[in-house]
């Protein structure tokens, strides 16, 4: 892999404006050096430098660039609503399109263009604020020089600029002349007392294109779109790592419509004119493969070492003196077990390429944008600069779309290289449930210990699983001493203030390749954490709530979080007979989220009627999107928590569809109430801490209920009969 | 060569009789709209309308739909229903990623058609073949009975 994580580029740009070819101000932040490229650009016709933020055409509309992926987690609505809040201009003109891959849409925390972490709108808070600061303030600027007064008497207000006298002129009509006037050294951004937008539930840009069937995604791109678009299916191997030895197309050739058979890195490809004949083509292949290099990994096996490694302590993550244990009162000891788990967005992956000699244009909604730029300049033999990516919308990624190994881009390159046609590769179902970059399997085990006090004097936690970012480029950045960050996170930082705490790390490889998702490390580190506060409460004999507040005491922001849950569920007042309430605390990416989930077991099946939750994100920016991240958090927690499972046996994954990989559907879904706690200037992460305290929050529920502790994911209902 | 009739318009499908509608609709027609999901009718992201019967385009070969009519979701705004739940759909803010949205308003709109107060185990037995993996099921339930409680519109827009 050539690629490499720049220091951040944002202190190496400055603000740029230019005309943009259809006339109106364009704004963005320009690279020096990228600065002849971009005007050259400009002047190719083009409504606008690829690398602006912001578009103001002369009818008025005010176009932003979204430089993260938009998969359902709303960026393309609350970044512009950042721009559109120091802009003033009227919201029913803001339009968004996703930017292309470019160095200036880098994310300004991680150097990279991507989308991960919980971090657009974070990342974005600052920049695009003052972007809309620059444009107003020349837009105004533009204004007074017209009318001869001084700025200080002019300001902006809903699209327009008004002056004294009751002067008045739109936006769209002074573009024009602000685009010609020198940048603002420096804008002063707004007191926050005085947001208009931000913080007002605000609906979604996207909503109606994606309900009557007119929104694109990556793989509704056709011919009419790329003309002699072609569809790619892979055969790839049946277990990982194994490699093609051999293979036999004979019977694909006569398939009408398929046109190629080509070898791959990782496997077999058949091209064709449509998706159902390269399917066809793909059944009707045969390969002979090399299963010697791959891995004949068993998930009952994994599970067995793992358990085993937990006996000892491994690399330490985070240093605390246990000794406390020995002279405990009463000790919990506890393992947890958590599988694999597939991100199974609803689109499938797919990756759209056309290669050239010397360019290579692709269409893909992408998580990670500028690094499948240079994924896609190696593989074709280019320079990232020759490679074109524009951002499609995604059908969900969780984490899936950001890949630092070839993969799917990769592959996808590799096959339009060889055909020489456009090629639009497409996973099945099956592919992408079989596939790999799995959540990997972990296993925890904790010892924690009460004096006779009902105070928790030691707390022993293992870590056993494999390393997401060891074979990574981000591995020198984020695995220090052994540890990787993503495995201990939720553990090694909880907020409890818990006396001698020790956590440490066994990092087994297992041949499954592993990859982030959904709340990465958290997804199942919150589980040990908030199952073990659990017990420990029982122990103490203290209600699971109060026993909580002990630790909580230098950590006020997560105890109103708690206490706003506690309330707003009605912790503590009677439910009807069946029924029992847990409750499970979590902080990641900033945030601090608390569930109570409110359960019943029927009929052998855990039934979860209602969710209620609240959140501490700092600054809200859009509620609804708050609120509806939140229930969509612990939605995707609660499908894991229930049914989620990849098992592998002697290297053969046993699940292929939502048959054997079920997912939480409309009949099972709780009711949900999700409480936005304000606090914070600056917001913080909003996609990911939702989902990691619903799975213990559910097992809290069911303990509190039957008595059983259930410490297995999915949950097993063997252990609750 | 196969006739179809897909959205008020006859279409002669010159491909095999096997090829799933969902693939005449999406590679031949270029009418995406309608969702690749899962291939198997697991997850409804390919719904459509056969006679007005909410069926998975990715099962239903071209010869089942021969003489038939087939609406999807790039038409479902003209009729009045369709228009009346892509409408609740928007007041309720249902979307998120999207994509299983096209099969979840097919889903909804027959179930309207013919249920026309459905109550929370109706629409647990009508949308639960509609996976969404963005977890929007609360509102997409909240937007049903939204449609199903607002007034008939007095025309529908063409």
């Amino acid at each position: 892999m050539t690629n490499k994580l720049t220091a951040s580029p944002a202190r190496r740009e400055f603000l740029k404006k230019s005309v943009a070819a259809t006339g109106g101000l364009v704004i963005g932040f320009y690279l020096p050096g990228a600065h002849r490229i971009a005007e050259a650009q400009a002047q190719a016709a083009k409504p606008a430098p690829p690398n602006a933020f912001l578009r103001i055409g002369k009818d008025g509309s005010v176009t932003v660039q979204v430089k993260h992926l938009e998969f359902g987690q709303g960026v393309m609505t609350s970044l512009p609503m950042l721009v559109a809040e120091e802009l003033e201009c009227e919201w029913s003109k803001v339009r968004a399109e996703l930017a292309p891959a470019a160095p200036v849409y880098a994310h300004t925390m991680f150097g990279m263009q991507m989308t991960g972490g919980s971090s657009s709108v974070v990342n974005s808070w600052d920049q695009l604020r003052t972007v809309g600061a620059m444009a107003r303030t020349m837009l105004v600027s533009a204004a007074a020089a017209k009318w001869k007064v001084d700025e200080k008497q002019c300001r902006a207000e809903k699209g327009l600029v008004l002056g004294p006298g009751g002067r008045k002129i739109a936006f769209g009509a002074i573009a024009d002349a602000a685009a010609a006037l020198p940048m603002p050294e420096k804008v002063a951004l707004k007191d926050p007392k005085l947001f208009k937008l931000i913080g007002q539930p605000t609906k979604r840009i996207d909503a109606a294109a994606k309900g009557n069937g007119r929104a694109k995604f990556g793989l509704d791109l056709t011919g009419d779109d790329i003309p002699n678009l072609h569809t790619a299916v892979v055969r790839r191997p049946p277990i990982f790592g194994a490699k093609v030895k051999s293979f036999d197309a004979s019977k694909v050739h006569g398939i009408p419509s398929v046109t190629h058979v080509v070898q791959t890195a990782n496997g077999v490809a058949v091209v064709a004119k449509n998706f159902w004949a390269a399917k066809k083509g793909r059944d009707a292949l045969e390969v002979v493969w090399d299963l010697e290099p791959g891995s004949k990994a068993s998930s009952t096996e994994l599970h067995a070492s793992y358990h085993q490694l937990a006996q000892m302590p491994g690399a330490i993550a985070k240093a605390g003196d246990v000794e406390g244990l020995k002279g405990a009162a009463k000790t919990v000891v506890a393992e947890y077990e958590m599988p694999f788990l597939a991100h199974a967005p609803m689109e499938p992956l797919n990756c759209t390429v056309r290669v050239s000699e010397d360019r290579c244009e692709m269409w893909v909604g992408s998580q990670f944008q500028t690094f499948d730029q240079g994924t896609a300049a190696t593989v074709a033999g280019l320079k990232p600069e020759q490679v074109t990516l524009h951002t499609m919308l995604a059908g969900g990624g969780f984490g899936r779309r950001a890949n630092p190994a070839l993969d799917y881009i990769g592959e996808a390159v590799e096959i339009a290289k060889q055909v020489k046609v456009p090629v639009k590769t497409v996973w099945t179902r099956e592919d992408d449930i079989k596939g790999g970059y799995y959540r990997p399997m972990y296993v925890h085990k904790v010892t924690a210990g009460l004096d006779a006090g009902g105070k928790v004097v030691g707390w022993d936690h293992v870590i056993v699983g494999q390393s997401i970012l060891a074979a990574t480029p981000f591995a020198s950045m984020m695995i220090k001493g052994g540890i990787d960050a993503t495995s201990v996170e939720g553990v090694s930082d909880t907020p409890y203030d818990i006396p001698g705490m020790r956590a440490s790390l066994h990092t087994p490889s297992n041949g499954v390749p592993g990859l982030w998702w959904r709340s990465v490390g958290h997804s199942h580190t919150a589980f040990a954490m908030e199952c073990t506060m659990d017990d420990l409460a029982k122990a103490a004999g203290v209600d699971p709530v109060e026993f909580r507040r002990g630790y909580l005491a230098k950590q006020p922001r997560v105890l109103k979080v708690l206490n706003t849950v506690a309330e707003k569920s009605g912790w503590g007042k009677p439910l009807p007979a069946g029924r029992a309430r847990g409750v499970a605390l979590h902080e990641s990416f900033g945030t601090v989220v608390a569930h109570v989930a409110e359960v019943s077991v029927e009929g052998g099946e855990i039934k979860v009627h209602r969710v209620v939750s609240a959140i501490d994100c700092g600054r809200v920016v859009n509620p609804l999107t708050v609120v509806a991240q939140v229930e969509g958090a612990a939605a995707f927690g609660l499908s894991a928590a229930l049914y989620g499972k990849v098992t592998l046996k002697d290297g053969v994954v046993e699940q292929s569809n939502f048959h054997d990989y079920p997912v939480l559907r409309m009949n099972a879904m709780p009711k949900m109430e999700v409480h936005i706690v304000e606090g914070g200037d600056r917001p913080t992460g909003v996609g990911e801490p939702g989902t990691p305290p619903i799975a213990p929050a559910v097992g809290n529920a069911v303990f509190a209920l039957t008595g059983k502790r259930l410490r297995t994911l999915p949950f097993r209902m063997d252990e609750v009969a | 060569m196969i006739t179809v009739t897909v959205n008020g318009q006859p279409f002669k499908i010159p491909v095999a009789a096997d090829t799933p509608l969902l693939w005449i609709l999406r590679d031949h027609l270029k009418m995406t709209g309608t969702k690749f999901g899962c291939g198997m009718a697991l997850c409804g992201a390919c719904t459509v309308h056969v006679n007005g019967e909410a069926v998975r385009a990715c099962v239903t070969p071209l010869s089942a739909v021969e003489g038939k009519r087939v609406e999807t979701i790039e038409d479902i705004g003209n009729t009045a229903l369709g228009k009346k739940v892509q409408e609740a759909w928007l007041a309720e803010d249902v979307v998120q990623c999207g994509y299983c949205q096209s099969g979840q308003i097919m889903s909804a709109v027959a179930l309207l058609s013919k249920n026309k107060n459905p109550s929370d185990t109706d629409i647990d037995a009508a949308m639960s073949g509609n996976i969404c993996r963005c977890g929007t099921y609360n509102r997409v339930r909240a937007a049903i009975k939204r449609a199903a409680a607002a007034p008939a519109p007095v025309k529908a827009k063409a």
